[in-house]
């Protein structure tokens, strides 16, 4: 191990004073298997800048080594995998967004055994000439059987990072706000925006991405008022902190822009101090903002220009370099090359010169430039050679040297010979892409801007605004002013209208509006050999894509951008083509001879960077993920050892296996225990909707099939629901509890869809109606005793008379059962004697326990959902979604008795199976199955067809929709919908399985029970 | 994410309180077994689903559970107006599409973000 004096020496381009970091705090940190150290302020970028580190990645396609060459979000080469322990692992972070911390432990993500020493680049050497445009397209389509193990290989190969393996043990979550006015960034249109809006009385949320305000103020030449630009930041933000309606986010990407102003922010909280988050705090936190007023200040990035072997480690975007140097005090390099086809390029070779080190040339592919800092240039006696582009970077691992050449008046050829200078830097700038990704994500097309050479905001329905960098600004006084403008009118409308005498002074800048891009359009530099015989040109680095290769791509008769970006991934990687896209585009557009504006952009979608799926999960994760609901005996189902399924939301025990019995022995000795004796369910889960008014027998007539007018009070009824398509929807048991008091009950699944078609009927076409819905699901816990010996059980622990006379089938009797107030309904879905009893949900686990405690000697036995499948199934009873699917009438079903063609009103389902196709005789209509072989199983949703003979493919009659073992009687039972089946009795259908075993059965009942409905009446 | 105005409730509330029901303004044949099967087949199948101003059926499904209409645009979605089932609004007035503030006219009365 190295100790820290010699840590600290290999900061070979530390500069001594400066920037923004604390060189009394120094940090180390593991890179690659390396020792390193930085200081606190420092991002891993800089600090590995700082240490001298050329190589930081491998490209995706080729394995090329990479370098450093941003400074902020739009990084494409600097990606690494970050995390001192398995659980901590996170994938694809960018270096120029971590801020470093003590400790931290990274590696690139690409790069096998190392960087240094890399795999992949003997092969990009090799066979990367051959890896066009759409290369996995054309190479591994054939044999399509083979695409898996290719898949594999190439997934290997390309790997971005990986997951970790082991749970993360970090918290994240979420909040909301309601704001008047949002502003994204705190560069100085932000800060001005939200000061303004402020001073106007609105509450502000202001939101940057960086771990401290000031935007490109951070690195900014100019001064404000005189001073450093970052005095004037940090009194905005003491005022701005100072103000109690303000709230001001470091380290918190706005990432999202949705409709109605609501604005997503990925908050990160402790990324920046270990790989796990503190005791107490959440490591992400997504803000969920709706503002009243939106002020977009998101800046712009710069765009680098396009020359052959532009990915070499040294080859950097201009303003970064300014960045790096006034920043962080880091130097990338010892000489240094700029080219620019702007005024802005020239800073960097300014602050460059300032630190001592050597400035080769700024080659400014312009003839005349003629703005103030090229004049300034010339003053401190930088070389300046004009008319000019570098066409090609020299060397190896690191730029050596850049070729130089004079270009024709439009930049498209050369007209001279090329000159070689040794560097080991070059800082491209082709000028600004305005940061519009967020303006764009609720539907508003960005608008080219022939002025400053990029996309600017479009128009939008949103009360948004936009200032500074995103317009195209470029002087900060531009900014600062855009921003006063931006911010007054946003709280303007949210309601704020300036309030007098706290006006905003726009501050006096040193350099004024006079600063001008005053660019020229080039992107694609153009070089003595075409562009495809050339040295490779890059245009989008994190996924290799050439600009011979979009060329290519045009020539194979690609002219949509959307279709180029897809075939190229021109654009794809994580950082969404933040450097490449305009240069894509532009090459594009010259190869296809369009504008760039005709050409267009492609559509940016929210997030603008990449976010933690832990962040957008946030507490949502475990049993928070999706509500649980319970009956209220659970608690006994979990002490019994009940296995359960998952209905809906619904936990409902699906069997009761005693010791080591398997499913199939637990759910045999159910039924039997039932049909023989006594079992109980929990059927608490229900649906119950309690129906009230005077009209609310009318109303029942008109959403069931079947007549209502007569049922009395005290009696229950079965009921049918359909669609107005004739489609059987729902059914259920109805309870008349009054003269206008009924009580529905709904599938388990279908209760809240019920509750909500009646409103709509009720509310929509019936408002005259008397009538009103309740869901009383959860009042009410529900068990079902079912079995010969019910009765005996019942009379146990109520004192009303249970005779047959007194308490009829479909009767329902209010009465105390075990103490408890209660409505029990004499009703049967088993086909046996059966009682219903309702007890108020708190009493329920009392009455359940009661039950046992009286049920003893009956041997009560408590039967789950699977038992009543099978008990349900012999009786042919059906259940609405598994017997039926949507395209099932009530006569489909062969439940004609349930629908009343007599009624009055023509109820909701009778004209939709009046339709001719609905009167068909020989629809798929629902039957009995039994196989030939008693025990032989068909599998639901089997196929069945007449003749088992005929060539596939075969013609399909029907398929199973219920099968089971039935314990009672002993043999496997099957219900299924068939073409004709209610004609076809005793017909044989056929079922080839998969397996080519093919089972026969014959159609038959669906009632294979107690056809005269003796036993439940008794 | 919608942020939509109820009309009964009155107040602006986020759209996970809400469910969309389909287009608006659909009345329920009142002698059903009259029709043709054509006629019959309109009501219940064909919907419209224009590229523009649109009538929508709305519910406020985790507040009131009233239905109501939404009157908006299923291309920029901004939302005109939100008013009561049973009730017409006539849009004549309504601002055109894209002008400044259209979304918010409608509901800055009582916008849950205002500090006063």
């Amino acid at each position: 191990m190295m100790n820290q004096h010699q840590l600290r020496a290999q900061q070979d381009n530390r500069l001594a004073s400066g920037g923004r970091i604390n060189r009394k705090k120094p940090l180390t940190f593991n890179f690659d298997g390396r020792s390193m150290m930085g200081y606190a302020g420092d991002t891993l970028a800089s600090a590995l800048l700082a240490n001298g580190v050329d190589i930081v990645g491998r490209s995706f396609k080729y394995g090329r080594a990479r370098g450093i060459m941003t400074a902020g979000v739009e990084e494409p080469n600097a990606i690494m995998q970050i995390g001192s322990t398995e659980s901590t692992q996170i994938p694809n972070i960018k270096a120029t967004e971590q801020s470093l911390y003590n400790g931290l432990v990274c590696k690139p993500v690409n790069g096998w055994p190392s960087v240094d020493n890399d795999i992949m680049g003997l092969f990009g050497k090799l066979g990367g000439s051959l890896m066009s445009p759409g290369f996995y397209y054309k190479t591994f389509m054939w044999p399509k059987s083979q695409w898996e193990t290719y898949e594999k290989f190439i997934r290997k190969a390309a790997g971005l990072g990986r997951s970790p393996t082991l749970p993360d043990p970090d918290r994240y979550d979420h909040m909301n706000h309601h704001v008047d006015v949002c502003v994204v960034g705190a560069g100085p249109a932000g800060l001005m925006a939200a000061l303004s809006a402020a001073r106007n009385g609105a509450s502000v949320l202001i939101a940057d991405e960086q771990s401290e305000f000031g935007g490109s103020l951070l690195f900014s030449a100019e001064t404000i008022d005189g001073k450093a630009p970052m005095e004037w930041v940090q009194r905005m933000v003491d005022e701005l902190k100072a103000n109690p309606a303000v709230i001001l986010m470091t380290r918190a990407t706005v990432n999202g822009y949705h409709d109605h102003n609501f604005l997503t922010i990925s908050e990160r909280r402790t990324d920046h101090i270990a790989d796990t988050a503190l005791d107490g705090m959440t490591r992400h936190r997504m803000h969920k903002i709706r503002a009243g007023s939106v002020v977009l200040a998101t800046g712009a990035h710069e765009r680098p220009l396009i020359y052959a072997n532009n990915d070499l480690p040294g080859c950097m975007v201009a303003s970064s370099v300014s960045h790096y140097i006034r920043r962080y005090a880091v130097i990338p390099g010892q000489k240094l090359v700029v080219m620019t086809s702007n005024d802005g390029g020239y800073q960097c070779a300014i602050d460059w010169l300032e630190t001592g080190r050597e400035v080769v040339a700024i080659v400014d592919t312009r003839k005349n430039p003629d703005g103030s800092v090229s004049e300034k240039a010339g003053q401190l006696g930088i070389k300046v050679i004009t008319g000019s582009v570098v066409i090609e970077a020299k060397g190896r691992r690191r730029v050596s040297g850049a070729v130089v050449a004079p270009i024709n008046d439009g930049g498209s050829f050369l007209v001279g010979d090329t000159q070689l200078f040794e560097c080991d830097t070059i800082a491209s700038s082709g000028g600004w892409s305005p940061a519009v990704h967020l303006s764009c994500h609720t539907g508003s097309r960005p608008v080219w801007s022939e002025d400053i050479l990029g996309f600017v905001p479009g128009n939008t329905t949103e009360q948004r605004w936009s200032a500074g960098g995103i317009n195209g600004g470029q002087s900060v006084a531009t900014c600062l002013s855009e921003g006063l403008k931006a911010g007054q009118d946003a709280a303007g409308a949210a309601g704020f209208d300036q309030t007098p005498g706290v006006a905003v002074d726009i501050p006096a800048t040193a350099s004024g509006n006079d600063v001008h891009c005053d660019a020229m359009p080039i992107y694609l530099v153009p070089h003595s050999k075409t562009c495809s015989r050339a040295p490779k040109q890059f245009v989008d680095m994190q996924n290799d894509v050439t600009a011979a290769g979009i060329e290519m791509t045009t020539r194979e008769g690609f002219e949509s951008i959307e279709h180029v970006k897809r075939y190229t991934a021109l654009g794809f990687g994580t950082d969404q083509g933040k450097t490449g896209n305009i240069n894509g585009m532009a090459i594009v557009a010259k190869s296809l001879g369009k504008s760039i504006a005709e050409t267009g952009t492609t559509v940016f979608r929210p997030n603008y960077t990449p976010v933690s799926f832990a962040a957008v999960a946030g507490a949502h994760t475990d049993l928070l993920f999706d509500p649980q609901r319970f009956s209220p005996m659970h608690k006994w189902h979990l002490d019994h050892g009940a296995e359960f399924e998952n209905v809906g939301q619904w936990m409902r025990p699906w069997y009761f296996p005693k010791g080591e019995e398997t499913m199939a022995e637990a759910i045999e000795r159910e039924q039997l225990a039932t049909r023989n004796g006594v079992g109980v369910l929990d059927a608490s889960t229900l649906g119950k909707i309690d129906i009230q008014g005077k009209d609310a027998r009318e109303f029942l007539g008109r959403v069931y099939t079947n007549a209502w007018a007569k049922l009395a009070v005290g009696r229950c009824r079965y009921g049918l629901m359909c669609g107005e398509d004739g489609m059987v929807m729902d059914d259920g048991v109805s309870a008349c509890l009054g003269e206008n008091h009924f009580l529905m009950t709904t599938t388990t699944g279908g209760a809240a869809h019920v509750l909500s078609w009646l409103e709509i009927y009720h509310q929509t076409e019936w408002p005259e109606m008397d009538v009103y819905f309740n869901s009383v699901t959860d009042h009410w816990a529900t068990m079902t005793i079912a079995g010969p010996d019910s009765r005996n059980l019942l009379a146990k622990l109520t004192d009303i008379d249970l005779s047959a006379e007194a308490f009829g089938f479909m009767d329902w009797r209010e009465a105390t059962v075990a103490g408890i107030p209660a409505r029990v309904f004499r009703i049967s879905f088993t086909g046996d004697l059966s009682y219903e009893i309702n007890v108020p949900a708190h009493y329920g686990l009392r009455a359940w326990e009661a039950l046992f405690e009286a049920g003893k000697e009956l041997n009560l036995t408590p039967y789950g959902t699977e038992t009543m499948h099978v008990l349900r199934a012999e009786k042919g009873f059906i259940i609405v979604g598994q017997d039926t699917d949507g395209s099932m009438t009530p006569y489909d079903l062969d439940h004609g008795w349930a629908v009343s063609n007599n009624k009055p009103f023509s109820f909701i389902g009778k004209r939709g199976m009046n339709r001719p196709d609905c009167l068909r005789t020989d629809r798929k209509q629902l039957v009995g199955l039994k196989t030939t072989d008693p025990m032989a199983q068909l599998p639901e949703g089997s196929q069945a067809v007449r003749d088992p003979n005929e060539p596939i493919p075969m013609t399909m009659v029907g398929h199973v929709t219920s099968s089971y073992y039935s314990a009672y009687l002993k043999r496997r039972i099957a219900m299924a919908v068939i073409l004709d089946g209610l004609q076809r009795q005793g017909e044989k259908v056929y079922f080839p399985l998969s397996s080519g075993e093919v089972i026969e059965a014959k159609i038959c009942s669906p009632v294979f029970l107690d056809a005269e409905s003796k036993r439940q009446k008794v | 994410m919608f942020l939509i105005y109820c009309p009964y409730c009155c107040e602006h509330r986020e759209e996970d309180e809400f469910h969309a029901a389909g287009q608006a303004h659909l009345s329920r044949p009142l002698d059903p077994d009259s029709l043709s099967d054509d006629e019959w087949a309109k009501y219940v199948y064909f919907r419209k689903n224009p590229r523009g101003e649109h009538r929508e059926l709305w519910v406020h499904a985790a507040g009131c559970r009233k239905f109501f209409n939404v009157a908006r645009n299923t291309q920029t979605y901004e939302i005109y107006a939100t008013y009561k089932s049973g009730e017409t609004l006539d849009l004549g007035d309504k601002p055109e599409i894209g002008a400044s503030g259209s979304v918010l006219n409608l509901r800055k009365a009582d916008a849950p973000w205002s500090s006063s």
